[in-house]
């Protein structure tokens, strides 16, 4: 069993701790918007948030999601609008194919809690979510306007 | 450029029980009367427009949109003969099933070669044209008053004299019963308003809400979920396996074999199926090619640079007579590996069969080419198959020509009778199972006369052919031509300089490693080895690389006007800031010309920043500016990530990467800033996807020779203790 919320919903899914929570949100609450690429922490695809904190999902076991509350990409948005950055993608026409930009909005989402002025050193320490599309450019472009708005 | 796949053309029955999501029911036009309908029962006015009563505009494109931003490009060709409101425009897919049964009226659905706008501009323009001519009519006829009299802006129609008005959403049921006109004559590109602008793409939000559906995350109720390995050597088979060793482990519902070669466990969930598969034991009968590394294969490549023996493809003059005569010969050793696409999105797809009915949802490229695959492993005929399109995480090639996904998931659904099964591959199985950018290695000789010019070049390739091994039946008399992409004498692919003896011939050396199309395809090597070895000559010669690469390119005045155009946004010439050192690379690729420039600087004798790269293109017709320049800086994070970081290396016969860990992609803080330069000259239509990939490579490479004085002559750089900074 596992007990945990997701974008403030409580879940409450028998699946064995070792899973990763990953596989739980995909397969088992059934957000899908939370991307697998890699499976071994290297792409940032699968990037949420634990207690606010970015993480890897798809190496998370779901047994460390334990009483937490965990954000994805679904919950972002807060009553029908749009969280800043994904505002900004928006604008900045960001994403390519789109397949691992859930991720990389979590973690520039996480980044600009953190630091809400991020300098291009600090985008850069922070970012390092693979894109194989190539959108770096828009993103870069992207988080200092989000920054500003 | 990938080949229509043959499927059987056979009589269809008419009827609605092939029917797909947002299609039309009827399927008599445009080959008789009635009037087709969408789902929703909106009117067809033809083929590619269906109009809603309020005013909504289904525009549907055979090609696929992979983030290239294609369908908004093809939209907008549609919409500025239909002069409809962009504002109401939406898109759909029709289906390969459909496709056939109207005998092609979508024309080519394969999505590669750069070739989703250049080679469907004429007829989705007409398509558009068309339907506008039958509104209009329409209208016209509703009013009673001569057609010469009404004018259309914005799907409003407007009578002139008296200036009634009525919409396109009011006018489509009269339309959509119209005889379609057989040809009406298209704008001059003059005339466009909305072909060039860069308006918004029509894609974004459901990609940065996660409500985008990849073939990932498809959902179908009772669906199960597998995945497979296949034998890790290519060209293996499955010995054995112990499924009772699995079968009780939680979430299994079966192990299966699958097409000779490989294994599937399916269960409830990926979870439970990796799990289960992790710890399936399978003997493999890896047979001879086990034997075979990177090693022996450099070895076959190395002696192909000196065979007698060679295909001939780009010859004038007597290369090897002016190079015996030569003041001065240069020659140079060059090779390039082979590279996994690794799309973000490992491969899938979910089949379902029954006896009377297989239909497949996947991310492909090409959904002809995924329609023959369910077709040749169902064993169904095309009028009970169907295949539907689902958004893809990325393409870049790997889901083009080969729907090798495809056919496992039939494969597995034809053991599980009425259940739908979805097939995700593992990143690791998508390592070990791609189909490669062709390894090739290239001898290079030239030959200076007393003043330095160039008076011969001989450029031997020697490796491996992809047609051979994907499309045999487009080989010209046993030649790729396709190997010598950029390098041939004229047309889409068209070497930019005028040599006085020239000779540019393959070794085909082909390997078991199955190869595939990869963006930009075989111009990624050439340009490295014909724009580097340019600058080998230049040097050699003692001139300025620019100048020396100007006196021979007076007969290919737009190959030069974007080197030229780069040149001079670079600074060229001029002294760049303190410790950045310039490169220069040109070539026309998928008929669009391209070139260069690119600033890196050197620490500590192996760091590399790549500071700026200006690059120029120019495709004839620039569609959508805005979406061009993605699409250049997009494709130097692929050519930038394949040159410092990515091969494929083969030992024991199998792939030895396996995921990011050793085959790595470029990071943001290593993005170099990309100013683009769009210069659409007219008169022709060029890809954009892809040419611009092949000019980052040898830019970064020239500009590290003038950095360091060293030159690389080999990808991938990490392999000289290079990093990407």
């Amino acid at each position: 069993m596992a007990r945990f919320t997701v974008n403030g919903t409580p879940v409450n899914i028998n699946v064995t701790p070792t899973m990763p929570l990953l596989w739980a949100i995909r397969e088992h609450v059934g957000l899908t918007g939370t991307k697998y690429g890699c499976g071994v922490a290297a792409c940032g695809a699968c990037t949420v948030h634990l207690d606010g904190a970015p993480v890897r999902s798809c190496v998370i076991p779901v047994a460390a999601a334990e009483g937490k509350q965990v954000t994805t990409i679904e919950g972002l948005a807060s009553g029908g609008t749009l969280h800043k950055v994904q505002k900004a993608w928006v604008e900045h026409e960001v994403p390519q194919c789109g397949y691992c930009q859930a991720g990389m909005i979590m973690a520039v989402a996480a980044l600009l809690k953190d630091k809400p002025k991020p300098t291009d050193a600090d985008i850069n320490a922070a970012i390092t979510n693979i894109c194989r599309c190539g959108t770096f450019q828009q993103v870069r472009e992207a988080i200092h306007a989000a920054a500003k708005a | 450029m990938i080949t229509t796949p043959k499927v059987s053309r056979r009589t269809f029955v008419i009827g609605s029980a092939a029917v797909g999501s947002g299609l039309a029911l009827g399927l008599k036009i445009p080959f008789g009367p009635g009037v087709v309908r969408a789902q929703d029962g909106s009117p067809e006015i033809n083929a590619w427009v269906v109009i809603r009563p309020d005013d909504t505009v289904v525009i549907r494109v055979a090609r696929s949109e992979m983030g290239q931003g294609t369908i908004t490009g093809l939209a907008q060709m549609v919409t500025e003969e239909l002069e409809c409101d962009w504002s109401k425009v939406t898109t759909e897919y029709p289906t390969p099933g459909q496709s056939v049964k109207r005998k092609r009226v979508w024309g080519d659905f394969s999505t590669g070669g750069s070739r989703g706008i250049r080679m469907s501009h004429e007829y989705v323009r007409q398509g558009g044209a068309v339907a506008r001519t039958m509104l209009v009519q329409a209208a016209a006829n509703g009013w009673g008053v001569p057609v010469a009299e009404c004018s259309v802006a914005s799907s409003v129609i407007t009578h002139k004299p008296t200036g009634r008005t009525t919409t396109y959403g009011k006018v489509a049921e009269a339309a959509a019963k119209l005889t379609p006109p057989d040809k009406v004559p298209l704008k001059d590109p003059k005339e466009w308003k909305i072909i060039g602008k860069s308006v918004k793409r029509l894609d974004t939000l459901e990609k940065v809400t996660g409500a985008r559906v990849y073939g990932f995350d498809l959902k179908l109720p009772g669906m199960l979920t597998a995945t497979i390995k296949d034998c890790p050597v290519f060209g293996g088979t499955v010995k054995s396996f112990e499924a009772d060793k699995v079968k009780g482990m939680p979430g299994v519902r079966h192990v299966l074999p699958v097409g000779g070669s490989a294994v599937a466990v399916v269960a409830n969930t990926y979870w439970e199926a990796k799990t289960a598969l992790d710890a399936l034991p399978i003997v493999w009968d890896e047979g001879a090619n086990a034997k075979v590394s990177s090693a022996t294969i450099a070895a076959m490549c190395t002696e192909g640079l000196s065979a007698e023996q060679a295909f001939v493809n780009n010859k004038n003059g007597d290369a090897k007579a002016a190079l015996a005569g030569a003041t001065k010969k240069i020659e140079a050793v060059y090779s390039y590996p082979f590279q996994n696409h690794a799309p973000m999105e490992p491969m899938n797809a979910t089949a379902k069969y029954t006896p009377d009915r297989c239909e497949v949802w996947v991310p492909t490229q090409n959904g002809e080419a995924a329609f023959a695959a369910t077709l040749t492993a169902s064993g169904l005929p095309a009028d009970k198959c169907e295949v539907y399109k689902i958004n893809l995480g990325g393409g870049f090639g790997r889901r083009g020509a080969f729907h090798d996904y495809v056919t496992q998931a039939v494969l597995i659904a034809k053991q599980i009778p009425g259940t739908p099964v979805k097939l995700l591959w593992s990143r690791e199985e998508d390592m070990l199972h791609g189909k490669y950018h062709p390894v090739m290695h290239a001898k290079l000789t030239g030959g200076l006369d007393a003043s330095g010019n160039l008076t011969g070049l001989h450029l031997r390739l020697s490796g491996q052919s992809i047609l051979t091994a994907v499309f045999p039946q487009m080989l010209q008399n046993g030649m790729d031509f396709l190997t010598f992409q950029g390098l041939h004498a004229s047309g889409d692919f068209g070497i930019g300089y005028t040599v006085p003896n020239l000779l540019i011939d393959h070794a085909m050396r082909n390997t078991h490693v199955p190869p595939g199309f990869w963006r930009g395809v075989n111009i990624n090597q050439n340009a490295i080895f014909l724009e580097c070895f340019m600058d080998e000559l230049a040097h050699a010669a003692g001139q300025d690389p620019l100048e020396f690469r100007r006196k021979l390119m007076t007969n290919h005045p737009k190959h030069l006007a974007v080197l030229n155009a780069v040149a001079a946004r670079a600074g060229w010439g001029k002294p760049a800031p303190r410790g950045v050192f310039r490169g220069l690379a040109q070539m026309k690729a998928f008929a669009s010309y391209v070139a260069a420039c690119a600033e890196i600087s050197v620490t500590d004798g192996n760091k590399v920043k790549v500071h700026r790269i200006v690059c120029a293109t120019d495709p004839g017709y620039a569609v959508n500016p805005a979406q061009i320049e993605r699409q250049i800086a997009g494709s130097f994070v692929y050519g930038l990530s394949a040159l410092f970081m990515e091969e494929c290396t083969v030992k024991d016969g199998r792939i030895e990467q396996t995921n990011f860990h050793d085959y790595d992609s470029m990071r943001i803080r290593q993005m170099p800033k990309v100013e683009s330069i769009v210069m659409p000259s007219g008169g022709f239509w060029g890809g954009v996807g892809e040419p611009t990939i092949c000019v980052a490579a040898p830019a970064v490479l020239n500009a590290f020779f003038a950095a360091t004085g060293k030159r690389i002559r080999s990808v991938p750089l990490k392999n000289h203790g290079l990093t990407l900074v």
